[in-house]
């Protein structure tokens, strides 16, 4: 996508320089706390936020959150600078500044929280930010899918990590990480093992392990420095984050051993496979990633202070040279207008700074001397010796680290000092902002590689007692720890990595065969999905069909299901039904009323069925002259005429109730018909056996007069206490007036137009 | 009178739930007619039916004299019954228009927001 941008646009703009300025000053700040938290003093800071459910917005900042800002920060700040280059011209450039911004901060504010549920918030915020980012490119499909996919797997993943995190609040009565940590591992709870396989299924997501690796080679589809941000320091070393916080309270089991050593391993091999497998640069640094985070994972697996110094260092490691190889891939990019590492050859001369850079991080990736990577990649073989599963871990770490060597050369030997290839543009050195980013982290590789104890003390070891849970001895990161078995590993691993790097055209082709027969994760999923919307669409026609009747039926299905099981349930016992002492008026005002509605079940013929509407209104109307409420059957008469007439007027410009001439039978109607009957007489029963409370009614007897000045208490109900109620009234009748009166002037309008044609 | 009342309103729910799952929209609507008339029965029955003593002051008063009538539920009445003829009116007349525009009344083929994907 470097062809998009306009390489004499103005790059010092609002929208490119905030973000980098901010994001600066936020890593001068927390530069300023590594002397107290070397000295093992967590800060912590606190506010509430929701008392009630225990949730407040904490953050905890010791080692492991220091590392993780610091990282976030320092690499944000230098792909934000370069992005403001690398984007310069573009319209949209400050949607994207804001959106990478956005998810700088979230991920600053994942690696600080120290409440459970303020952790989730921040994760779902990363998750989100990140599907803007890789679906930035949005007017390519491509983009928008991968964008979708990303944003699905990891939410998804998030939710059953949810469901543990309030496990692990219920069980544990806090959800503060620092209090957790410290009392230690819960293995021994009933619940450890759901809370273990929910926790890992968000980690697993987020930081990509096999089989659900899939989501970030195409999260690629985001403008390099996205991919710079997204995989190396940050969103998918989300998951290992959660993994090495809660190593404290959730590893102590076989269970973790287990999990994490397979997982990661089976991930870190197979991602180097496939690593050496592409031929776009970019996707080949995206497997890498993936190894890396397989390898992360698998030595989070241990518990001993190699394992998890390996583990700190690989991290710290692997974040800059990945940041500073995906730059240089971006300059690359720009400058020759392919990525395809076929092509690419012979760079140096015209891209000096590029090459070098590129060979710096390379060198550190391959782990060789004197570099950094080789000391993360010494550590990393003392601590698999030191493991419980060393038997499985060794192998898988050789393999992945020898394929890591062959990479290296892929990415950054061929295409500077390989055979001159076919480009599409004359090449050309980038500008600083863009060289300033790899440059930075590429040398940085190497100081530390010599000078380790610039990071050991400050950053490493803090990070080692924070997942250890307690203050740790150290000393281990050094440059030359003499002839022992760690280095005969990595001279295996160097030869194994330089017949691969001289094999790697015949072992690609191989390896491509391989995959053909392979299961396809990423056509499975959309395969998921089409399962998905299968299943909503066939939901949908069940459920929706459109008819009235049958919307109908179900609602007066659920009503008496419903409330008879709600009976059933609370057994309110017999009911008493005494119609006794009734004169010979009230049956007749019954059996009017019921004549009434039979006539209108009955009939085919409109007249009739009003008729029967107008008797049954007239019954009820005499119900209540009857039982002392004059004003009700008054106003009752009233509507009554009004709605025969409308009828009258309405119904009869409308077809005939059974155009057939017959009416249907339906006996199914039937039934549901006299259930939801019989069932609202037994509730009506029910109520009016049970005592009756006339509180309200004696206030409103005995207010009437002295407060109200009125004698009809009705009356004074209606237009004093309960106001608003009938002021509510008017206004739904002159609503349902004016409704009325626009839908019939439509049709006289439209008519008049039918009658003028 | 509330135990008849209350087999009367059974009745009468019964007889609108099923002219209400016809097919045709004027049926629905005199099951909503009756509907509307039962539940307010309803409400008037739960206050308990008190015989010929209208809630009402007495001259020289300043409470009702001995036991009246439920004021409250049929202040309640009122309000639904009123509501009730709103409701219907509008009814009538969006039935009146969609006729004018669809020319039927069968409720199966009123489907135009949701039209079944087979009848195309």
């Amino acid at each position: 996508m470097a062809g998009d941008s306009d390489p004499n646009a103005p790059w010092v703009t609002t929208a490119g320089m905030l973000p980098v300025l901010v994001t600066g000053a936020l890593f001068v700040f927390f530069l300023g706390y590594i002397p107290q938290i070397a000295a093992y003093a967590p800060v912590r800071w606190a506010w509430d936020w929701i008392p009630s459910l225990d949730i407040a917005l904490t953050f905890w900042l010791d080692g492991l959150s220091l590392m993780f800002a610091l990282l976030i920060t320092g690499i944000g700040t230098l792909v934000m600078l370069y992005a403001a280059k690398y984007l310069a011209g573009q319209p949209q450039f400050p949607r994207f500044a804001l959106y990478l911004f956005s998810f700088m901060l979230s991920m600053l504010g994942l690696v600080l929280a120290d409440n459970l549920i303020t952790l989730f918030v921040f994760w779902e915020l990363t998750t989100f930010t990140s599907y803007l980012l890789i679906g930035y490119l949005h007017v390519d499909p491509k983009s928008r899918r991968n964008a979708l996919q990303a944003l699905l797997l990891t939410a998804a993943g998030g939710l059953a990590m949810l469901a543990g995190f309030i496990l692990i609040g219920v069980t544990q009565g806090t959800f503060e990480l620092s209090e957790l940590n410290a009392a230690g591992s819960m293995a021994e709870h009933a619940m450890y093992l759901p809370i273990l396989i929910l926790v890992l299924i968000g980690a697993f997501t987020k930081s990509a392990q096999v089989p659900f690796h899939f989501w970030l080679p195409n999260a690629m589809a985001a403008p390099t420095p996205v991919s710079a941000y997204l995989h190396s320091a940050t969103m998918v070393k989300g998951g290992v984050y959660l993994m090495a916080r809660m190593h404290p309270s959730l590893s102590g089991s076989d269970a973790w051993v287990w999990s994490l050593t397979i997982f990661g391993g089976v991930t870190a091999v197979f991602a180097s496979f496939m690593a050496l497998r592409q031929t776009d640069l970019k996707q080949t640094l995206a497997y890498t990633t993936l190894m890396a985070l397989g390898t992360l994972t698998m030595f989070l697996a241990g518990s001993t202070g190699y394992a998890i110094t390996a583990a700190m260092t690989f991290l710290f490691v692997h974040s800059l040279y990945k940041a500073a190889l995906f730059l240089t891939i971006g300059v690359v990019d720009h400058g020759t207008g392919t990525r395809d590492a076929d092509l690419l050859g012979g760079l140096a001369r015209a891209m000096p700074i590029t090459a070098t850079v590129a060979a710096l991080a390379a060198l550190s990736m391959a782990g060789l001397p004197p570099f950094i990577g080789f000391i993360a990649k010494e550590l990393a073989y003392a601590g698999g010796l030191e493991m419980t599963l060393s038997a499985f871990v060794i192998p898988m770490a050789i393999i992945a680290n020898a394929l890591m060597f062959a990479v290296a050369g892929i990415v950054a030997w061929k295409p500077f000092y390989g055979p001159q290839g076919k480009l599409p543009h004359k090449p050309h050195e980038g500008p600083w902002p863009m060289l300033a980013g790899p440059v930075i982290l590429g040398v940085l590789g190497l100081l530390f590689g010599l000078m380790p104890w610039l990071v050991a003390e400050a950053l490493i070891e803090p990070a080692v007692a924070a997942v250890m849970g307690a203050p740790d001895t150290g000393g281990r990161l050094v440059l030359w720890h003499g002839v022992n078995l760690p280095l005969m590993l990595s001279l295996a691993t160097f030869a194994l990595g330089a017949l691969m790097y001289w094999k790697h055209q015949q072992l690609r082709a191989a390896l491509a065969r391989i995959e053909a027969k392979g299961p396809d994760f990423d056509a499975g999923w959309d395969r998921l999905l089409d399962h998905f919307m299968a299943m909503a669409k066939g939901q949908t026609r069940v459920i929706q069909t459109g008819v009235l009747r049958h919307y109908l039926f179900a609602t007066f299905t659920v009503l008496v299901v419903a409330v008879a099981a709600t009976m059933v349930l609370r057994s309110p016992g017999s009911v008493s039904l005494s119609l006794g002492g009734l004169s010979v008026r009230e049956w007749a005002i019954a059996g009017l009323a019921l004549a009434g509605t039979g006539v209108v079940v009955l009939t085919s013929s409109r007249i009739a069925a009003i008729v029967g509407l107008g008797v049954v209104g007239i019954a009820v109307a005499l119900i209540f002259i009857v039982y002392s409420a004059p004003d009700v059957a008054i106003t009752q008469l009233l509507v009554e005429l009004l709605v025969v007439v409308l009828f009258a007027v309405a119904a009869l410009k409308m077809p005939h109730l059974d155009p057939t001439g017959k009416q249907r039978h339906r006996p199914w109607d039937a039934v549901l018909a006299a259930s939801v009957g019989a069932m609202t007489t037994l509730v009506l029963l029910y109520v009016v056996d049970t005592p009756f409370d006339r509180r309200l009614t004696d206030f409103f007897e005995a207010a009437s007069f002295p407060e109200a000045f009125g004698r009809n208490i009705v009356n004074v109900i209606l237009v004093d206490f309960r106001t608003l109620d009938t002021f509510g009234e008017i206004a739904v009748v002159l609503v349902a007036a004016l409704g009325a009166y626009a839908l019939l002037k439509g049709a006289r309008a439209a008519t008049k137009k039918d009658e003028g044609q | 009178m509330e135990a008849l009342t209350a087999l009367l309103v059974g009745v009468l729910v019964a007889a609108s739930v099923y002219l209400m799952l016809a097919r045709n929209f004027l049926r629905f609507l005199f099951g909503l007619i009756l509907l509307s008339n039962a539940a307010n029965l309803v409400i008037f029955a739960s206050g308990r039916m008190t015989l010929g003593a209208p809630a009402l002051v007495p001259y020289g008063m300043d409470t009702p004299d001995g036991v009246v009538g439920n004021a409250l539920p049929q202040a309640l009445v009122l309000t639904a019954i009123v509501i009730g003829f709103g409701l219907l009116a509008f009814t009538l007349a969006l039935a009146f228009e969609a006729y004018r525009r669809l020319r039927t009344l069968d409720t199966d083929k009123m489907n135009d927001a949701e039209p079944r994907e087979d009848a195309k």
